[in-house]
């Protein structure tokens, strides 16, 4: 069989080696399969799918990606380098999808926290155990990018807490990636478990430096337990050109509180995936999204709140400031199933234009069921208040100070909801500097 | 301090301003009245630099610069302030935060050290005991959800902490009770010193009684119809401004100064 470098052909052969190196339990071996034939068949999504009209993936698809080479030498000095957040507290690395021991710190993990990498977990005798969570959120069937992550499983991160337990320092996990000569396809799959009645914090930070396209394909998949609070942060500075595609999916258990921040701030084209599901009645979802770009950036959000339950409470806040020849793409769909009475869903979606090359396409999706709910969503698009810029210039501040300072306003409510302390200062300082040039 | 010559000014296709004289010294203060739309605003802004109104004719210079050439931020970094009619919201801009960055603007173009949190807030307290304003109103967003007395404050308040050298009143009095008139007044006046001048709007004679002008002038249609006195206030109280519409314009509003009351 020839191998062409644009069509799926090259990936099957890569599939072929891959399943060559690495053994899976028996139920991850199929489902490996599975998800390989599923993206075979789907093939990269193009714009004549709805869900990718307005997000041309074109680029990504035709460049011949490959599995990351090992033993690639990356310091300390590298990760110090992307400035990223650092919380203080369990951090694990990895570095183009694969687990970096030597970067990363798990002191101070409390009692009845467990937080390993994917290879390691499968490779221990309770690899079957973790294996159940696996793919139940993130469904292969429909969705290449995620069948394209299944059919590569094999590292990433798998955070335990145990039923009852209150972690304070957030856990820190950390993605960077870094093509060499050729460009590399990182595919990290993250496993959240927050047993019946715990608090944790995660953050997701991912990065890359280079001038070679890279794709960071993540596929995050969190259980949150009966009456848990789980708080989920992911931070997204890739490369100027880095591509990344991530998906979030939560289950929330019953009267439990599930928070989500997926803040974008760097990538060529970025689409974060938010599906929420809750699976018991009583659960309450925060789901905000920030996003920031300029130049020729692509950045789309897609959201979807699954009320499949009774007396849901769901609050959904994503704002973009958009730059330069910036597109941003938002969805929000929220569907509430026939029996989710007393379902409360607050939809919004906001966009500042700061050069009239930008461009943003917002678009509510509400599929509602039921009768006894209450549904409200809005979308609004403005520019810099012309009275506000002069009102701060007139107090001594130049316009680029006083334009960041009204983008930094702009974004003040979402940051203030951000938790982690060390997050938001870093949040507040990138956003008081951050100016698209020409507009 | 400020030479205003035939200055006209419009914004869109309308002419606002048509022939404005006006020379303010150090250690001055000027009163402008006027009837509603007579222009007091749009001087305002021209001077402060908004980019709606254009100039069409005239030249203004300040300290011996030409004004008209200076951005927004020039101008107040040279020590202009105008205390707006309407002080703008804006939600999610920290107050103390925006105060600190435009005094250590200022500083900077006066050659002076930046000021660190520390030193900014204890100025900053300082200046607030004086206006009587509460503490609270530095961590609340510029302006947002204000009361019309505290909107005034606050303009009064940063012109306390950033100490220009000409300050512009807009109507800092409309809306403010007799109590709060006395605060702002006391402020101002404090403020008041032979190198520092002032230009105040208003509508009425009574802020006239707290901060007593030198000079009063009446504009009407874009122009200074009469200039005198601080006693032309009281005349223009009395009759209203009926009677000098009419009449022919302006004199000199270049009189000797007189002597700066402190109250
Ligand atoms: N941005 C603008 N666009 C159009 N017209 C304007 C604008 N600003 C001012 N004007 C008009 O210019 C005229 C002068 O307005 P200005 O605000 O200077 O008056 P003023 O003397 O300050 O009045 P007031 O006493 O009501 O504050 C008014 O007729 C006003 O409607
Ligand atoms: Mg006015």
């Amino acid at each position: 069989m020839t191998q062409v470098a644009t069509s799926p052909h090259s990936y099957a052969a890569q599939f072929a080696r891959f399943t060559q190196q690495t053994t899976l339990p028996d139920a991850l071996a199929s489902l490996r399969d599975d998800a390989f034939s599923c993206f075979d068949r789907l093939g990269f999504p193009t714009t004549r799918l709805e869900e990718w009209r307005f997000t041309n993936v074109a680029p990504i698809a035709e460049t011949p990606f490959v599995a990351p080479p090992t033993g690639i030498d990356y310091t300390r000095a590298d990760l110090d380098a992307l400035h990223l957040t650092r919380l203080g507290g369990p951090e694990l690395v990895f570095v183009n999808g694969t687990f970096a021991p030597a970067l990363s710190t798990t002191d101070g993990v409390p009692a009845g926290v467990r937080i390993r990498s994917l290879a390691t977990v499968l490779a221990h005798e309770d690899a079957a155990a973790v294996a159940v969570h696996l793919g139940r959120l993130a469904r292969i069937e429909s969705h290449a990018f995620t069948a394209l992550n299944t059919a590569f499983l094999c590292d990433g991160a798998v955070v335990e807490v145990a039923s009852g337990v209150v972690v304070d320092t957030p856990i820190h996990l950390l993605f960077v990636t870094r093509s060499g000569a050729e460009p590399v396809l990182s595919q990290p799959r993250v496993l959240v478990v927050a047993g019946a009645n715990s608090q944790v914090r995660v953050v997701e930070s991912h990065a890359g430096d280079g001038e070679t396209p890279y794709l960071n394909n993540t596929v995050t998949e969190i259980s949150v337990g009966d009456y848990a609070v789980v708080d989920y942060y992911t931070l997204v500075r890739e490369a100027a050109a880095g591509f990344r595609i991530g998906s979030l999916h939560a289950a929330l258990g019953r009267s439990s509180n599930f928070s989500s921040h997926i803040i974008t701030l760097g990538g060529a084209i970025v689409r974060n995936e938010a599906r929420l599901v809750f699976a018991g009645e009583g659960g309450e979802c925060t789901l905000n999204g920030l996003y920031l770009a300029k130049e020729r950036q692509l950045v789309d959000n897609q959201t979807t709140i699954d009320h499949a339950q009774p007396h849901c409470d769901s609050h959904e806040l994503y704002k973009g400031i958009l730059g330069g020849r910036s597109r941003a793409v938002f969805n929000g769909k929220i569907i509430v199933r026939l029996d989710a009475q007393k379902t409360n869903a607050k939809q919004s979606n906001k966009t500042l234009l700061l050069s009239e090359d930008a461009q943003i396409t917002t678009k509510p999706q509400l599929e509602i069921f039921a009768n006894d709910v209450k549904c409200t969503h809005g979308a609004t698009v403005g520019q810099l208040d012309q009275d506000a810029l002069f009102y701060l210039r007139s107090r001594g501040l130049s316009r680029d100070q006083a334009r960041q300072l009204l983008t930094h306003a702009f974004a003040s409510d979402l940051l203030g909801h951000i938790k982690v302390e060390a997050i938001r200062t870093q949040l507040d300082a990138l956003l008081l500097e951050w100016l698209p040039v020409g507009g | 301090m400020l030479v205003v010559r035939n200055l006209h000014a419009k914004v869109g296709n309308r002419q606002i301003l048509n022939g404005i004289d006006l020379t303010v010294n150090a250690g001055e203060v000027h009163a402008i009245m006027g009837p509603n739309g007579s222009g007091k605003s749009t001087l305002a802004g021209v001077l402060a630099g908004r980019d709606e109104f254009v100039v069409t004719a005239g030249s203004v210079t300040f300290k011996g610069q030409d004004l008209l050439a200076l951005e927004p931020e020039e101008r107040a970094r040279e020590g202009l302030f105008l205390a707006f009619q309407y002080p703008v919201e804006i939600p999610g801009v920290n107050n103390a935060y925006l105060l600190k960055a435009a005094l250590n603007e200022v500083r900077k173009h006066r050659g002076e050290p930046v000021l660190d949190a520390i030193d900014f807030l204890t100025l900053a307290r300082e200046r607030m005991k004086l206006l009587g304003i509460d503490d609270s109103l530095m961590d609340r967003p510029v302006n947002a959800g204000f009361s019309g007395g505290e909107k005034k404050r606050n303009e009064i308040f940063q012109m306390a902490v950033l100490e220009p050298s000409l300050a512009i009143l807009d109507e800092t009095d409309s809306g403010l009770d007799i109590d709060a008139l006395k605060t702002v007044a006391a402020g101002v006046n404090a403020m008041r010193s032979p190198d520092r001048a002032m230009v105040v709007v208003t509508h009425y004679q009574r802020l006239l009684n707290y901060i007593v002008p030198d000079f009063v002038h009446v504009l009407s249609d874009g122009r200074i119809v009469k200039s005198g006195g601080k006693e032309l206030a009281l005349e223009l109280e009395e009759k209203g401004y009926g009677w000098i519409e009419s009449a022919p314009a302006a004199a000199s509003s270049e009189a000797p100064p007189q002597t700066v009351e402190s109250v």
